[in-house]
């Protein structure tokens, strides 16, 4: 959890925004760092995680996450953090041992044709579960042990590379943002990884990751946007981030825009206005 | 060169000396700790490699190459990490759908074992304290047992990795030491008894063969604490090139797309659960598709590409005389730290020396001659870096 970023979101553990669908992408940067902030944030701040760690093993995102002060693997015992590790549990699909376990959330990696359902029927039934007693009383809250549910997903791009079709992703944040964002009330968090430059000329032939972020743009309310320096590669300067916050929100026009320039560190990173880099001044 | 190594070798027999340390770390020859964030890294082989990715390759990552246009110094760096694994002791596990792995095996470069004279006699028994493991296991010619054991004592010394003779080819008694797993895509697809998976295409049989020597070696650290450990090194040729039955090549729009990707992800979900390490290269500048090369670019942990200057213009300019061709680090590997080690900066060349591969910072030459050909060089210098030449010419004439 990174203090600096949660005040330029204006944001806490204690006290933040529900209902939103926030969508980190990055372009010749890595914004992975945004998705380790944002999975301490929601741990400290009492919600059920659901985390789908497609790039990356859990015992990285575990490392990490002691380096910012929130144990994954307590978390995970106590049920707080529902972690499935894409990456370990794909090569039984592919490799095609005949296995049948009770997961069919891998369905696709068998046949990317078939879409998503089954992926999402898992995140369905592992965020419910927080809401177990409220839903029982049909109050429609989720007066768990745990807060609001929040879905983290690293990275959807993933998906594109293992065959399945945007479309399918596209359709498969939605019904996630239905689920959890409209009906649970909590928060998603998506990454979405593009390519080189911002290409104007073969709108023709779109890209996958290219079409992903603009659909996925089309539905968040609050969008970081990851990119390397415009003026080329520097060892003090990382990147620089945009915030946007596509929705009206009080005392604040539409379509507020921000940009930042940060560098990570250790444990942690720093946000600067551009050009205040203690490098530079 | 046998002889002061027998010598060294009776001494140690007779001292009883030990290094204290040995026993609290569990070491594999070859292998040793990073100094940023102490994962466990082994050597490419190229030590000014090794230096721009931060020490070394960590274990359980891959490192991708995009190819020369040539892909002859592609195939150096791969034969480099190969020869550094015999050397090191490692296993090998080799894959290539044109050359035969044996043959390529047969071509490593041989290293230059001389300065273990230079070594202080006390240090080098120090050294002699650990490769017992590696002793043992030594089945293949007998007569040089003592060959292998000189040579993991190099790596455990302070300096990471060996030096190669390019000019020379290893000598089959090092080579045959080491235990090597070769998979040549001709062989495989003839006898392909296993169903074929829709989705990895070609790629299923080498994905799998890759997972069965892991399980059967105990890289998976599933292995009896018992057995001494050791990394498997793994290398894959030209990847995603035609001969892999691949059309990334051929295509805007490849029919198999997937395959490839799809493969990296199951490849690094293996890796990532065992003490193996590869390095694949891959023909990028035959790749179409910019959006395929970038996915796969994203599912390596380190992406570097060499730009050699054969065949293209930049040969016979004199501003890059130096250099063969030049390096670009395209990743960086994020791998249980937030912060990665960067590069100090991205203007890299390398070159081939007569007997060595290495990696430089890109500098202009020092200019030693008179003033006249400075004049020519500075406009060199303004043609390569801007592509206009009427300015340059136009500065010539208000000079005279």
């Amino acid at each position: 959890m990174f203090a600096e970023l949660n005040a330029i979101l204006n944001t806490s553990p204690d006290h933040f925004k529900q209902e939103e669908l926030i969508l980190v992408s990055d372009r010749r940067a890595d914004a992975s760092f945004l998705v380790h902030h944002f999975l301490s944030f929601y741990l400290r701040a009492g919600c059920k995680v659901c985390f789908l760690g497609l790039a990356q093993s859990f015992s990285h995102y575990s490392a990490v996450s002691q380096r910012l002060g929130v144990s994954l693997t307590q978390a995970k015992e106590k049920g707080q953090l529902l972690f499935l590790e894409v990456l370990k549990e794909s090569l039984d699909v592919l490799l095609q041992k005949t296995s049948n376990t009770e997961s069919q959330a891998l369905d696709f990696l068998r046949d990317p044709a078939v879409g998503l359902r089954g992926l999402y029927d898992f995140v369905r039934a592992s965020v419910s579960d927080s809401g177990a007693g409220g839903e029982g009383d049909g109050g429609g809250g989720t007066v768990g042990r745990w807060g609001p549910p929040v879905l983290l997903v690293d990275d959807l791009t993933v998906l594109l590379s293992l065959g399945v079709s945007v479309g399918s992703v596209l359709d498969f944040s939605h019904y996630c943002f239905v689920t959890v964002c409209s009906q649970l009330k909590g928060n998603m968090v998506t990454l979405v990884r593009c390519e080189g430059e911002e290409d104007e000329d073969e709108d023709g032939d779109e890209e996958g990751s290219e079409r992903l972020l603009k659909g996925l743009t089309h539905q968040c309310s609050l969008t970081l946007h990851v990119q390397g320096l415009p003026t080329g590669f520097c060892r003090d300067i990382h990147g620089q981030v945009e915030v946007c916050w596509r929705k009206t929100q009080k005392d604040k026009p539409l379509n507020q825009r921000k940009l930042f320039q940060y560098k990570v560190h250790d444990k942690g990173a720093s946000f600067f206005a551009r050009g205040t880099s203690s490098a530079v001044l | 060169m046998a002889a002061p190594m027998k010598s060294m070798g009776s001494s140690f027999n007779a001292t009883s000396f030990q290094k204290k340390t040995r026993s609290k770390l569990i070491s594999i020859p070859g292998t040793r700790p990073s100094v940023q964030n102490g994962q466990l890294i082994v050597s490419t082989g190229v030590t000014s490699l090794d230096y721009l990715i931060g020490g070394g390759l960590a274990v359980g990552t891959v490192l991708l190459i995009e190819e020369d246009r040539y892909n002859s110094y592609s195939h150096m760096v791969l034969k480099y990490f190969m020869a550094e694994g015999v050397l090191c002791g490692h296993e090998l596990f080799l894959a290539s759908a044109q050359d035969h792995p044996d043959d390529i095996l047969m071509e490593l470069p041989a290293p230059i074992l001389d300065d273990i004279a230079s070594h202080s006699p006390l240090e080098g028994r120090m050294q002699f304290a650990g490769p017992h493991a590696s002793q043992d296991a030594m089945k293949i010619a007998w007569r040089y047992q003592n060959l292998p054991k000189v040579q993991t004592a190099l790596a455990s010394s302070s300096r990471f990795g060996h030096y190669y003779d390019v000019s020379k080819k290893m000598e089959p008694e090092i080579r045959q030491a080491a235990n090597c797993h070769a998979f040549y895509l001709p062989e495989h697809s003839m006898e392909s008894s296993a169903p074929r998976s829709p989705l990895l295409g070609s790629y299923s049989a080498l994905l799998r063969s890759i997972q069965e020597v892991i399980r059967k070696g105990g890289f998976n650290g599933a292995a009896p604490p018992s057995k001494s450990r050791n990394v498997l090194r793994i290398g894959l040729q030209s990847l995603g090139s035609t001969l892999w039955g691949d059309d990334l090549c051929c295509r805007d729009n490849p029919a198999h797309g997937h395959a490839l990707t799809t493969f990296l992800y199951g490849l690094r979900g293996l890796l990532r659960s065992s003490l193996s390490v590869a390095v694949l290269t891959i023909p990028s500048h035959l790749i179409q598709n910019r959006a395929v090369m970038g996915n796969i670019t994203r599912l390596c942990d380190n992406a570097i590409a060499l730009e050699s200057f054969k065949g293209s213009d930049r040969e016979t300019n004199p501003l890059y005389k130096d250099y063969h061709g030049l390096l670009h680090v395209r990743q960086v590997p994020r791998l249980n730290c937030l912060l990665t080690e960067l590069p100090d900066h991205k203007d890299l060349a390398f070159k081939l020396k007569r007997k060595q591969f290495t990696i430089e910072r890109l500098h202009l030459p020092p200019d030693l001659s008179e003033t006249v050909s400075r004049v020519s060089r500075g406009e060199l210098a303004g043609a390569a870096a801007m592509g206009t030449t009427c300015g340059s010419s136009g500065n010539k004439h208000l000079d005279f």
